[in-house]
Formats: structure tokens, C-alpha cells, sequence
């Protein structure tokens, strides 16, 4: 298990490993945090840093091949493109960090978004009901699912099975015979379609608001955590690489906002001439609010350690007075609830309920996303940010591909490709987890 | 007991008032009588052996004192009370912890939330008080003079062996407990790693817990025990201390259940009288019996040494 000693990329000679004077020097504590670091790594715990950095290989590839990918436009569409897959995989890393799995969170979604696409256009229910509705209805199903899992022991992977393809059958049936429901479109405007045109983006200022407000408050959280790990003799980040992630995030973010707050109609025709589209689609807050509101909810609560204890070992959890089955449960209702999240986003996007909707590769782009994010398909391992970070690469690909190829294998060789990376990551995922178990021999 | 947690138990005389007492316990599984009036005390401040071929009864009696198993029959007392245990959490409650060899850790939390596992503290606002937890698991590692991990922040993947057992052992201490069972703690551990594990047990003892370790290694018992309770067939043979035995009266309890007059003497205690249950035992702990033998053979020329070393240790608890 004990790896050979190998040079400290930080640099410098003088800090060999091993060394036990961590230097109370800013110097010393950066070395002494980079070679923890360091260390994690190569006991497998590599977080989110491949998808990261496959993020920004695939996005610099696709700038040099294909024409138009960095276009404004585009941007702002890969972003809407990710967010259904991204809230998804959110609710998939729960599941997935107790070992199991749910194929039916993309029909389920499908059930809702139904359900409140009927709602709405045959039953003139107000929107927000609808959309409440649908939540509602997520749970339950993930309810009834995490039931039949931990109550009933059957497998989770024929549980939701079965339910992904009677989900279908409902989906079928709520839409009918016209093969699809339309949502009006003005009626719901503006929260339920979240991506769109004219009323339905962020106010220019709001996108800075938000950008000050992220990042101040990453900053924030993570120095006052500092202050008073300090005061408590405990080791901490080093302030330096506080402040390191919080200006980058703020660059990288002030890029962002600016970008879309230019103009990035495409004038094509007359009739289009005076149309503006300018800001940030309200979607990035709502995936904002999720990922800070989920990360707190599994990093800093007792529910989110005992969700990682039972994914790390169910019986030790039990032993130690943890209700295994409760917890079980309540992440296929997380799972499904935002499931149903996630079909309400993507009705909106489409402003359309189809009789296929969740159907096809939606889970499994959704599951791609966590696991490429760093999530374990074996369990006990995973963040929200995995899968913020691996939806942003499926997405990448999706839309990237999709103008790549022309012609008719376009579609085929998306999809290859979407299977490659996919079976790359869950490669990745099964060699790490031998690494850190210390039998990769 | 949510509130104390380095636990600094009242060091009481090891003689004295046993802490942990069973009298004439009882416990069938259909047909098979397992415990047969069964006697067993443990006393702070005292590292208890119990000892058993296989299928003696040793997880059984274990489990009965834990909670896990309801005792049909006898007595059970705690710091002279009689108490009734009929769950794992009534022991929890009074102050027993039970580690088990499997050691039931979650390899991928670090130390300090294994140690905590169940039993978080929570800050304001219901969040996790990480600072404390982590204090406090530090205070207790130190308290037991672990020096071994390097950073309490890592996880338990990363640990060898001995390490882990360590962490399992310091979690049972963490939480005031009174009596700490070890099921089998070096079992699976190199030579230099059991070494630390039997040091950490007898420090435990030292600071006044009851400490109740089952093992199959005779050198182990032999260096860290005060008192041995040799299981034979369901019935305790004898329960002496540690040294007032030399280690081939020891093994002798444990494979014909008597040494000269210690022990179950034939037609008195009447080992006839549980053929039914003898012969079941016997026949799942067949290779056992060979087992101990060979060890005992393997061990005969550490026998010089030992009694020495142990010595020394009783006179200094």
C-alpha cells in the first residue's frame, strides 16, 4: 500500500515527504496542505478534479474544430442543455452513495412533468400548483421505490427497472393519443420556463448580484470554518488557497455574467431585427440554490454523514444505532423528488411534455454525469458538485458532437461517444477505489 | 453520557466489587444448551481473558452480556445492581461497549466520523460541530497514547490493521463506557501492530475500565490478562487469576475443561449430565482442540518469559 516516495510537485527540495515539522510559515502550511493533498490522490480520492480537467480539454477542443462553439449563443444554450441533466445527477449521487441505483429517475421525471403539463393545459390548474404537483408526486414514487428497496429487499436495480418501464406505460397514458402536450406559452412564463426568451432571463444586475454573492459567501463560510479550526488548534485550509479558489471562481464567474449579458440574438431576419437577448437564464440560480443547499445537506448535517456511513458499510452503521432503512429510503425520495425537479426544468426548456420524455438515454446521461464526476458507482463516495461538474462535460459532448459530424451518424456518434466517456469513468471509478483499498497489484 | 466523554471511570480496587457479574446464566438455542450455569465477573481497572476452544460459548456469553441475546436464566448485575439487558442499547445504556473483531468502521469516513458514528455532535443551527468532535477524538487518542495516525482527518481506508482496531478501540472509550469488550482484537494483525493493540488494552485497563478481551492467542492472554475465564463446553470451568495459572493449566482448562483441581472435576459438576450439548459443541470445535494444543506447543518456549513480564504489569495496576 505504502507508495514509493516520490518528488513533491510543489516544488522546492527542501520539504521532503515525510518530513515531520509542518513550518508554521504561510510557506509551510501551503507545502503541508498540498502534500495532503497530494496524498489523497493517490489513495484515490481524486474528487472531481478528472472531469474538471476533462471539462477543459473537451471545451478547448471543441473551440478549435468547430465553428460557433464559443459563441455567445451557445454558451448560454449548453448551460440550459446541462441543467436537467445536472439536477438529475444530483438527486442520482444520493442514490449512488449507498451503492444502489434508480433507472427509473428519467421516466419518473417524465411522470411529473406529465402530470403537470395536464395539469395545466386540460385542467387550467394554476402553474405553481402544477409544479407543486409534481414534486409531490416525485416523492411519492421515490417513496414507494425506497419501500420495496429496504422494506421489501428487493434489489434496487429490479425495483426501478420495473418502475422505469411502467413509468413509461403512465407517461404514454397521461399524454394521450396527440402524442404530445404543448404548455401554453405565455400562461406559465415566467418561472416555469425557466430557459426562453424576452421576460424570462435575469435581470442584468441580478446576474452580478449573484455572482457577488456566491462567491462572498464561499469566501466567507470557508474562512470563517478556517478561524475556527484555527482557534480550536485544529489544521485548516490555508487562508492562500481560500482566497486562490474564491478569485478564480470570481473571474471565472465575472466571465460568465459578462458574456451573457451581451446581446446574443442572432439577427437573421427582419423580423427578428430588434430582439435582445441578454442575461443569464433563471435556471443557473435555481442549479445554484440546489447545489448549496444540497452540499450543506450531505457535507454538514447528521442525515448527509449518515447517508455516507451507510454507503460505506451498512452494518457498522446499524451497529452504531443508525436507521439504515429510513436512510435508504429517504434517498430514493431525494432521488425521485428531484427527478421531478429536473422534468419540470426540462418541460419548461422544451415547452413541451412528449410521450418519450425521460425516456431513451436520460438516465443514463444522468448517471454518466455523476459517475464522470467523481461519484462511486460502489458507494460512499460522492458530492453534489460531481455531478454539476460531470453534467457540464455530458452536455459539452452533447452539443459539441452535435455539429461535429454532419450527416446521418451525427446522432450515432454522440451517443458512441457519450458511452466511451462514460465507460472511461466508471473504469477510473473501479481502479480508485482498488487504489484506496490498497490491492491495486 | 452524551455529555461526558473522555471517560476517566473511577478507578476501584481490582479486587473488590466485581463490575460486571453473571451468576448461573443460562442460554438455549432450541435443543442446544449453550451456556450452562454460567458464572463470569469482570472488574474495573482489570483486563478479563475469556478464553474457549471454538464453539465453548465465548460469542454467546458475549452476546448475552452486550444485549444482542436475551439470557434465558441466572443473573445479571452491573456495579451490584440486577439489571436486565435485553437489548444492545440497554448495554450501550449502562455503559458497556462491545468491539467487534469485524470492527464495524465505514472505510470511507475519516476518524473522527467514525468515532462520533451515531452519536454526532451538532453545533447550532443542527450542523455537524466538526471542531469538537475532532478535539474530542484527539483528547481520547492522546489520552490513550496513540501516536500512530498521523492526521485525524484521514480516512479509514487509509489505515493498516492495527491502526483501525485502534480507532475502534478508542471509539468504545469515547463514550464513557465502563466495560469494553474485545472480540478477537489482534486476530488479524502483524507482530509489532498486536503489540500496540495489547499495550492499548492494558492502558485501558490502567485507567479504570473493565476490560473483557477474547482471544485464541495464548501469548496475548498470558501478557496482558489479569484474570482468565476459561469457557469449556458451555459451562466456566474456572475463572482464576492470571497468576495463579501457568499457561499448560490454562491450556488444559481449555481442552478437557480441568487441570488438577481447578476446573470442572468429573462426577461433581458432572460433565456427563450435558452430553447432548457436548457432543453438538464438540463436534463444531473439533480442529479447535488442535489448535490450542499447537499453540500451546508453539508458545512453550515464550512460557519463561512471560510470566514476568505480566507480573510486572499486575503489580502496576
Amino acid at each position: 500500500m505504502s507508495s514509493p516516495v516520490t518528488e513533491n510537485p510543489t516544488g522546492t527540495g527542501t520539504a521532503a515527504p515525510g518530513e515531520q515539522a509542518a513550518g508554521t510559515g504561510a510557506a509551510g502550511t501551503l507545502l503541508a496542505y498540498g502534500r495532503n493533498r497530494l496524498e489523497r490522490a493517490r489513495g484515490g480520492e481524486l474528487g472531481s478534479a478528472p472531469a474538471v480537467i476533462g471539462l477543459i480539454v473537451l471545451v478547448i477542443f471543441f473551440a478549435i474544430v468547430q465553428n460557433g462553439f464559443l459563441s455567445l449563443y451557445n454558451i448560454a444554450n449548453l448551460v440550459t442543455q446541462a441543467a436537467p441533466i445536472i439536477v438529475l445527477a444530483m438527486g442520482l449521487v444520493f442514490v449512488l452513495l449507498l451503492g444502489e441505483i434508480d433507472l427509473s429517475a428519467g421516466t419518473a421525471s417524465g411522470v411529473c412533468a406529465a402530470l403537470m403539463a395536464v395539469m395545466i393545459v386540460r385542467h387550467n390548474v394554476a402553474w405553481y400548483w402544477s409544479v407543486v404537483a409534481a414534486i409531490v408526486t416525485g416523492a411519492v414514487l421515490g417513496y414507494v421505490i425506497g419501500w420495496l428497496r429496504a422494506k421489501a429487499r428487493i434489489p434496487s436495480f429490479v425495483v426501478t427497472l420495473a418502475a422505469f418501464l411502467s413509468f413509461q406505460g403512465i407517461v404514454l397514458m397521461q399524454v394521450g393519443k396527440a402524442g404530445s402536450v404543448s404548455l401554453p406559452d405565455q400562461a406559465a412564463k415566467p418561472i416555469i420556463t425557466l430557459e426562453g426568451y424576452n421576460n424570462n432571463l435575469m435581470p442584468l444586475w441580478l446576474g452580478w448580484v449573484m455572482l457577488a454573492v456566491v462567491a462572498g459567501g464561499y469566501a466567507l463560510v470557508k474562512l470563517r470554518i478556517a478561524v475556527s479550526k484555527r482557534a480550536a488548534g485544529l489544521e485548516s485550509e490555508p487562508t492562500l488557497v481560500t482566497v486562490a479558489k474564491t478569485v478564480l471562481m470570481l473571474i471565472l464567474g465575472a466571465v460568465f455574467v459578462y458574456l451573457l449579458g451581451e446581446n446574443r440574438a442572432i439577427q437573421q431576419n427582419a423580423f427578428f431585427n430588434n430582439l435582445k437577448i441578454e442575461g443569464i437564464p433563471w435556471v443557473v440560480l435555481l442549479l445554484i440554490v440546489l447545489t448549496v443547499g444540497l452540499t450543506f445537506l450531505l457535507s454538514r448535517t447528521r442525515y448527509g454523514r449518515h447517508v455516507y456511513a451507510v454507503g460505506g458499510n451498512d452494518e457498522a452503521s446499524r451497529r452504531a444505532g443508525i436507521r439504515v432503512d429510513r436512510i435508504r429510503i429517504s434517498v430514493f425520495v431525494l432521488c425521485s423528488t428531484l427527478a421531478a425537479v429536473a422534468g419540470v426544468v426540462q418541460a419548461s426548456q422544451l415547452e413541451s411534455v412528449a410521450s418519450n420524455f425521460g425516456a431513451g438515454n436520460t438516465l443514463l446521461l444522468a448517471v454518466g454525469a455523476a459517475v464522470i464526476g467523481g461519484t462511486s458507482l460502489f458507494g460512499g463516495r460522492g458530492r453534489i458538485m460531481d455531478a454539476v461538474w460531470g453534467g457540464l462535460v455530458v452536455a459539452v459532448i452533447q452539443n459539441g458532437m452535435g455539429d461535429l459530424i454532419k450527416g446521418a451518424n451525427s446522432q450515432a456518434w454522440q451517443w458512441i461517444v457519450t458511452g466511451l466517456v462514460l465507460l472511461l469513468a466508471a473504469g477510473f471509478d473501479a481502479t480508485s477505489r482498488r487504489v484506496g483499498r490498497g490491492d491495486a497489484r | 453520557m452524551t455529555e461526558t466523554t473522555t471517560s476517566t471511570a473511577p478507578r476501584t480496587a481490582g479486587s473488590g466489587e466485581p463490575i460486571l457479574q453473571l451468576r448461573s446464566v443460562n442460554k438455549s438455542f432450541g435443543p442446544v444448551h449453550v451456556l450452562q450455569d454460567v458464572d463470569f465477573e469482570a472488574h474495573a481497572g482489570e483486563v478479563t481473558a475469556l478464553v474457549g476452544d471454538n464453539g465453548a460459548g465465548k460469542s454467546t456469553l458475549v452476546k448475552c452480556i452486550g444485549g444482542t441475546y436475551a439470557i434465558d436464566s441466572g443473573e445479571y448485575l452491573f456495579e451490584g445492581r440486577d439489571v436486565k439487558v435485553h437489548d444492545p442499547r440497554d448495554a450501550a445504556a449502562l455503559g458497556i461497549e462491545i468491539v467487534y473483531q469485524d470492527l464495524a468502521l465505514c472505510e470511507n469516513l475519516d476518524i473522527v466520523g467514525n468515532m462520533f458514528l451515531g452519536r454526532e455532535r451538532l453545533s447550532g443551527f443542527k450542523t455537524l460541530d466538526e471542531n469538537t468532535m475532532e478535539r474530542l477524538a484527539g483528547e481520547t487518542l492522546a489520552g490513550l497514547s496513540v501516536r500512530t495516525v498521523k492526521s485525524l482527518r484521514q480516512q479509514v481506508s487509509s489505515l493498516s490493521g492495527g491502526q483501525r482496531q485502534t480507532v475502534a478501540i478508542a471509539k468504545s472509550v469515547l463514550w464513557n463506557s465502563k466495560v469494553v469488550i474485545l472480540d478477537e482484537p489482534t486476530a488479524a494483525l502483524g507482530v509489532a501492530q498486536t503489540a500496540q493493540v495489547l499495550e492499548l488494552v492494558r492502558r485501558l485497563a490502567d485507567r479504570g475500565h473493565a476490560v473483557i478481551l477474547i482471544s485464541h492467542n495464548m501469548r496475548d492472554v498470558l501478557e496482558v490478562s489479569d484474570r482468565i475465564a476459561a469457557l469449556y463446553l458451555g459451562r466456566m470451568a474456572a475463572q482464576v487469576k492470571r497468576s495463579d495459572v501457568t499457561q499448560t493449566q490454562i491450556v488444559e482448562l481449555i481442552t478437557a475443561g480441568r487441570s488438577g483441581d481447578l476446573g470442572l472435576q468429573p462426577g461433581t459438576n458432572g460433565t456427563n449430565g450435558n452430553g447432548h450439548a457436548a457432543e453438538g459443541v464438540n463436534a463444531a470445535g473439533g480442529t479447535g482442540v488442535l489448535d490450542a494444543l499447537n499453540a500451546a506447543e508453539a508458545n512453550k518456549t515464550d512460557a519463561d518469559a512471560a510470566p514476568g513480564e505480566s507480573g510486572a504489569d499486575e503489580a502496576s495496576s
